[in-house]
C-alpha cells in the first residue's frame, strides 16, 4: 500500500472519530524519508543517529513522546542553561541584578553621558544581558534539547504573541513572559496563551495597554498629576488583528475602540519592581460596550476584558486564523485550504487544544505529501540550529551568544522583531542576497571551527577522506540524507578535483587527502540545505 | 482566503515542479558591460515604518485647531529665539525643531513637502497599510510584487545587479518581484568570508547556485554572486564620506552612507530603499524633546549628511520619504497618538521643485477630519509615487505601476 493511501486512510479514521482532543496519533509512514521530514518539521533537523533512534521507537511513538515533553529527560540541557544566571529570576530579581542605568547620575560626575552611565556596569550586569541570555538559551535548547517539538512550538507562539525586547521595560519582563506564559502553554490550550499574554506585563507594556484609561481620567497623584490620560487602542487592535481574528476577521474601527474601552484598567502594578498584572477599577471605563455585535452591559469591571477574550477565543475567524498560521509553519507557505479547515475544525471542537491541532496536522496526508517535503525555506534560527545538529555539534551557553548573532545577521534577531506581527513565515522574507551570503559564511565558520563554544567532531564524516568519492557520498548521506539534486551532486563531484579540496601530500607521493571540512561547508551552504 | 497570484519569482520557489513551466533566462544574463561612466538618475525611498506623525514632522501651526488638539505634544509656532518651536517654512507650516538642519535645504529649494498625503484605503493596521503602500495597490492583498520592482522592470533590460538595492537584512515588499533587486545589510560584509582560500569557497558556492534551476534560491544565489564580483571591482566601501558629511551611527544613517557609496562608485544604482523604524508613538511621543524628537533628529541628520556627502551628485538623486499612515489629530492618554490616516511625505534632491508644501490642506476642524479623528487624505500616495517614478526614472506611463488606478492630477513636485 502506498504511503499516500495509508495516510489518507489514517486521516479518514481521525475524521471519523470526530477529531476528539485525545485521538491517538495514527501511524505515520515509517520510511527513512518520512522520518527525515518529521525531524525537519517537528524538530530542528536530524542529528547523526537520529533516524535510527526514531526508527527504533517508531515514528508515531516518537511524535507522541514529543507531544509530552515533560516526560523527556532534559537534564543535560538544564545543566548547560544553569550557566545563564538570569533565566530562573523573577522580574523583581532581574530589576535588582540588571538595574537600569540612571537617567542622570545624582551622586557622581554630572558630566557623565547616558552612554557612559550605561557602560558603567560590567557587560554581564547590563540589562541587555537579559536578552542575550534568552537568545543563547533558545539556541542551546533548539540544538541540544530532547524536547524538540516544544522548542519549535515555543518559537511559533512567541512569534505569534510577539513582544520586542528593545522596547522600554520589556527586557526585564521577557524572561518571565516566555518561561511563565509561552512555554507552559505552548502545547496546551490557546485560551491559556491568550489570557496569559493579555495579563503579562510584557504584553501590557509592549502594546501600551498598561497606560490605557477611560477617556476622561485625570490622575490626582503621581508624576502625571493633572494630565489627562485616556484610551489607547494599540493592544485592542493587535489583539484582534494579530492574536485572534486576523486582519480580515470582520471587526471595525468601532470594535477596536470598544475593545480598548473594555481593557481599560488592565495594567501593571509596580512596573519597575515585581511588575504584576493588576486591574484598577479607578481607570476602567464602566460604560456599556458593544463588541462584534455582543452587548456588554455597564459595570462589568475586569470581567469586560475577560468576556472579550472569551468572545474572541470562540469566534470562528480565530480558529481559521490560528489554523492557517500553524499549517503555514508546519506544512507549506501556501496552506492547503482543506487542511486549514480540518485544523480549524479541531480548534473549534477542542476550544483550541494545541496538541489536538498538531495531531490533526501530522495525521493529514498534506503533511506527508511529496510536495510538502523540503517545501519550506528554513528561517535563520532554524538554519543555524539545524546546521549545528547535522554535523553533530554540541554547544555551551557561550556558543548560544555567538549563534544568535549569526541568526541576526541573516535577518532573524531573536526577540528583535519590532512590529507586533513578529517575523514572517514565508520564503520570500528570508531569501535575499545579503542573507544568503550570511548563511554561506556561517557554514564556513561552523565547519572551520571558528564558533566559540561549539564542539565539533567531524572525524566520523571524514573516515573516507582518502577516497574522495566515498567521502562526498558520506557527507551527502549525513547532511542531506542523500537527497541532493543531480546538479548539486555534479558540482560537488567536480569540486573533488579542486586542489583546495583534494590536497596532495607535500612530496606528491602519499595518498590524497580530502578537505572534508570545506566540502561540508559547501553542502551546508547549498540550496538543498536551506530547505526543510 | 484569497490565494495570491504568483509572480514568476514566487512561482519559481516551487522548484522542480515549476521548472518545466518556466524557462525564462535569469535576469542578470541580460546584463551588458557596465558603462562605468554612465551617471544615472537615482530614486532613494525611505520608509518610516510605524506611521510617523505628520502633524509633528511638518507642523501646521497656522491651523487654528492644531494646538488645541494636542495639549502636551503640540509644537509651538515659530518664534525668533525659541529653539524649541517649529522652524517656519511658509507662514503656515513649520518643521519640527529636531529637523532644523533640513531648513537649509528648504531655503535652497531642494526640499519639498507633500502634506495630507496617504492611502485611500481605510485600514489602520500597520501591516496592511505598509503592504498596500509597498505593493502600490490599496485594498488589494493579492498583488504579487512591489511598485518599485515594477518600476525597475519597465526599464530597458538590467545592466547591473545593483540597479535596485535595499539596505537591510531583508528585501522589502516594495522591491519583491521580477526586478532582481538585492538586499544587503553591509557593503563590507557582502562577500564570502573564510579564514583561508576564500576564493575557492566563493567559487564552490557560486557553482552550486549557478545550476540552471529556476527557483527563488538559485535565482537569488546567481544574482548574489554577480553582485559580489561587481562590488569587488567597484570597491565602493573604500569611499569615505565627502564634504565632511557626518552620518549618525543609526541604522538609517549607515544605510544612507552606503547608498551614497554605491552612487559614487557608479555601480549602476537606480532604485534604493531603506527603512527608518520607531515612529509608532502611542505613548510619550513628546513635543520638542522626547521620543519622536529623537527619531526625527536622527532622520534629519541622516538626510542632511547624505546630501552633503553626495554634493553635486544630488542633482541626479531624489529622496522620497513615506509612511503607511499618520496619527490621530488629538493627543490621546499617555501623551501619545493612535493610528490615523494622512501624513506628510518629503522629497529632496535635484529636480525637486522645493521650498513649497504641496497638496490641498484639508484642515483640522472636527468636521473636516477623516472619521471625525484623523487628518484627511487629499493626495493619494499613488499620485506622488507615480509622478516621482515617471520623472526620475523616465517611465512613460507611471500610472500603470499602480494596477487598478487610472492616474491622478499632477502635483508638479519635480521639474
Amino acid at each position: 500500500m502506498s504511503i499516500r493511501l495509508v495516510t489518507v486512510l489514517l486521516a479518514l479514521c481521525v475524521l471519523a472519530s470526530g477529531a476528539s482532543a485525545h485521538a491517538a496519533t495514527p501511524t505515520p509512514p515509517a520510511d527513512d524519508a518520512a522520518i527525515v521530514h518529521a525531524l525537519s518539521r517537528l524538530a530542528f533537523g536530524a542529528r547523526p543517529g537520529d533516524i535510527e533512534r526514531v526508527k527504533a521507537i517508531g515514528l508515531a511513538a516518537w511524535i507522541e513522546r514529543q507531544l509530552e515533553p515533560r516526560r523527556l529527560d532534559d537534564r543535560a540541557v538544564e545543566q548547560t542553561l544553569a550557566t545563564l544566571p538570569s533565566l530562573p529570576m523573577s522580574i523583581a530579581e532581574l530589576h535588582k541584578e540588571y538595574p537600569r542605568p540612571p537617567a542622570r547620575d545624582k551622586s557622581a560626575d554630572p558630566q557623565m553621558t547616558p552612554r557612559a552611565l550605561y557602560e558603567r556596569p560590567p557587560p554581564e550586569k547590563r540589562p541587555i544581558r537579559i536578552v542575550a541570555e534568552m537568545q543563547a538559551a533558545r539556541l542551546v535548547r533548539a540544538i541540544e534539547s530532547e524536547r524538540q517539538l516544544e522548542e519549535v512550538i515555543v518559537d511559533f507562539w512567541f512569534n505569534h504573541f510577539n513582544v520586542h525586547a528593545a522596547k522600554g521595560e520589556v527586557k526585564w519582563y521577557l524572561t518571565s513572559y516566555e518561561r511563565d506564559v509561552i512555554r507552559p502553554h505552548a502545547l496546551g490550550r490557546f485560551g491559556d496563551l491568550l489570557r496569559g499574554t493579555a495579563t503579562h506585563p510584557a504584553m501590557l507594556f509592549y502594546l501600551d495597554n498598561w497606560l490605557s484609561t477611560r477617556p476622561d481620567f485625570t490622575p490626582r497623584f503621581g508624576p502625571n498629576r493633572g494630565k489627562r490620560a485616556g484610551l489607547n487602542e494599540n493592544y485592542a487592535r493587535e489583539l484582534m488583528e494579530l492574536h485572534t481574528l486576523g486582519v480580515d476577521g470582520g471587526y471595525t474601527q468601532k470594535d477596536v475602540t470598544e475593545v480598548a474601552r473594555a481593557f481599560t484598567g488592565w495594567t501593571i502594578d509596580r512596573p519597575r519592581d515585581a511588575a504584576r498584572f493588576v486591574f484598577r477599577p479607578l481607570v476602567h471605563d464602566r460604560g456599556e460596550k458593544t463588541i462584534l455585535g455582543l452587548r456588554i452591559s455597564a459595570g462589568g469591571g475586569q470581567g469586560d476584558g475577560e468576556r472579550v477574550l472569551s468572545l474572541l477565543l470562540h469566534h470562528p475567524a480565530t480558529a481559521r486564523f490560528i489554523a492557517t498560521k500553524l499549517v503555514r509553519r508546519f506544512v507549506s507557505d501556501e496552506p492547503p485550504p482543506a487542511l486549514v479547515e480540518r485544523v480549524a475544525a479541531t480548534f473549534r471542537a477542542t476550544e483550541g487544544d494545541i496538541k489536538a491541532m498538531l495531531r490533526a496536522l501530522v495525521a493529514s496526508p498534506e503533511f506527508w505529501a511529496p510536495e510538502a517535503r523540503r517545501a519550506k525555506i528554513k528561517k535563520p534560527f532554524e538554519y543555524v540550529a539545524s546546521a549545528v545538529r547535522a554535523v553533530g555539534g554540541h554547544v555551551d551557553a557561550r556558543a548560544g551568544f555567538a549563534l544568535a548573532r549569526y541568526a541576526a545577521e541573516m535577518g532573524e534577531g531573536l526577540y528583535g522583531a519590532q512590529p507586533p506581527t513578529g517575523y514572517p513565515d514565508r520564503a520570500e522574507a528570508w531569501v535575499n542576497a545579503g542573507a544568503l551570503l550570511a548563511r554561506m559564511n556561517f557554514a564556513l565558520a561552523l565547519t572551520q571551527r571558528r564558533l566559540p563554544g561549539v564542539t565539533l567532531d567531524l572525524s566520523p564524516l571524514a573516515v573516507d577522506r582518502g577516497a574522495p568519492d566515498a567521502a562526498l557520498e558520506r557527507l551527502l548521506v549525513a547532511l542531506l540524507h542523500g537527497e541532493a539534486s543531480a546538479p548539486t551532486r555534479a558540482v560537488l563531484t567536480a569540486q573533488l578535483t579542486n586542489p583546495e579540496i583534494r590536497r596532495q601530500t607535500s612530496d606528491d607521493r602519499g595518498p590524497a587527502d580530502t578537505d572534508v571540512e570545506k566540502l561540508a561547508a559547501l553542502v551546508i551552504g547549498s540550496p538543498e540545505f536551506q530547505r526543510r | 482566503m484569497t490565494m495570491p497570484m504568483l509572480t514568476r519569482r514566487a512561482l519559481l520557489k516551487g522548484g522542480a515542479c515549476a521548472l518545466a513551466a518556466v524557462a525564462a533566462p535569469p535576469r542578470f544574463l541580460a546584463r551588458a558591460a557596465l558603462a562605468a561612466d554612465a551617471r544615472r538618475k537615482v530614486l532613494v525611498a525611505v520608509f518610516q515604518r510605524g506611521a510617523v506623525d505628520g502633524l509633528s514632522m511638518v507642523v501646521p501651526y497656522g491651523d487654528r485647531d492644531y494646538a488645541g488638539a494636542r495639549a502636551s505634544i503640540a509644537i509651538r509656532a515659530p518664534q525668533a529665539g525659541d529653539a524649541g518651536a517649529a522652524v517656519d517654512l511658509d507662514g503656515f507650516f513649520g518643521l519640527h525643531p529636531a529637523l532644523a538642519p533640513l531648513a537649509a535645504l528648504w531655503q535652497s529649494r531642494t526640499l519639498a513637502v507633500v502634506h495630507a498625503c496617504g492611502s485611500p484605503d481605510t485600514t489602520r493596521s500597520h501591516f496592511d497599510a505598509q503592504d498596500y503602500m509597498e505593493s502600490g495597490t490599496p485594498g488589494v492583498k493579492s498583488t504579487p510584487d512591489g511598485w518599485l520592482a515594477r518600476a525597475a522592470v519597465t526599464q530597458p533590460s538590467p545592466t547591473s545587479p545593483f540597479r535596485a538595492v535595499a539596505l537591510g537584512p531583508t528585501l522589502p515588499r516594495a522591491l519583491r518581484g521580477d526586478a532582481g533587486a538585492i538586499s544587503l545589510a553591509s557593503l563590507d560584509r557582502f562577500d564570502v568570508r573564510a579564514t583561508s582560500e576564500a576564493a575557492a569557497a566563493r567559487q564552490g558556492f557560486e557553482s552550486l547556485y549557478a545550476q540552471s534551476v529556476h527557483d527563488l534560491l538559485h535565482g537569488t544565489g546567481r544574482e548574489t554572486f554577480e553582485a559580489v564580483r561587481m562590488l569587488k571591482r567597484a570597491n565602493a566601501s573604500r569611499l569615505a564620506p565627502a564634504n565632511n558629511a557626518e552620518y549618525p551611527r543609526s541604522r538609517l544613517g549607515q544605510s544612507l552612507r552606503q547608498i551614497a557609496q554605491l552612487i559614487r562608485a557608479d555601480v549602476g544604482l537606480e532604485i534604493a530603499f531603506t527603512d527608518a523604524d520607531g515612529w509608532d508613538t502611542h505613548v510619550g511621543q513628546g513635543a520638542e524633546q522626547g521620543q519622536l524628537a529623537a527619531r526625527l533628529r536622527d532622520f534629519g541628520a541622516s538626510l542632511v549628511a547624505f546630501t552633503q556627502d553626495l554634493g553635486d551628485r544630488m542633482s541626479d538623486v531624489v529622496v522620497l520619504t513615506m509612511s503607511e499612515f499618520g496619527r490621530t489629530v488629538a493627543e490621546i492618554g499617555n501623551r501619545g497618538t493612535d493610528h490615523g490616516h494622512a501624513t506628510a511625505m518629503l522629497l529632496l534632491g535635484g529636480g525637486v521643485r522645493g521650498g513649497k508644501v504641496y497638496g490641498r490642506w484639508p484642515g483640522l476642524a472636527r468636521e473636516r477630519l477623516y472619521e471625525g479623528r484623523d487628518l484627511a487624505v487629499t493626495t493619494d500616495f499613488r499620485a506622488l509615487f507615480a509622478e516621482v517614478a515617471g520623472r526620475q526614472l523616465g517611465i512613460a506611463n507611471p500610472a500603470s505601476l499602480f494596477p487598478g488606478w487610472t492616474g491622478g492630477p499632477q502635483l508638479g513636485v519635480l521639474s
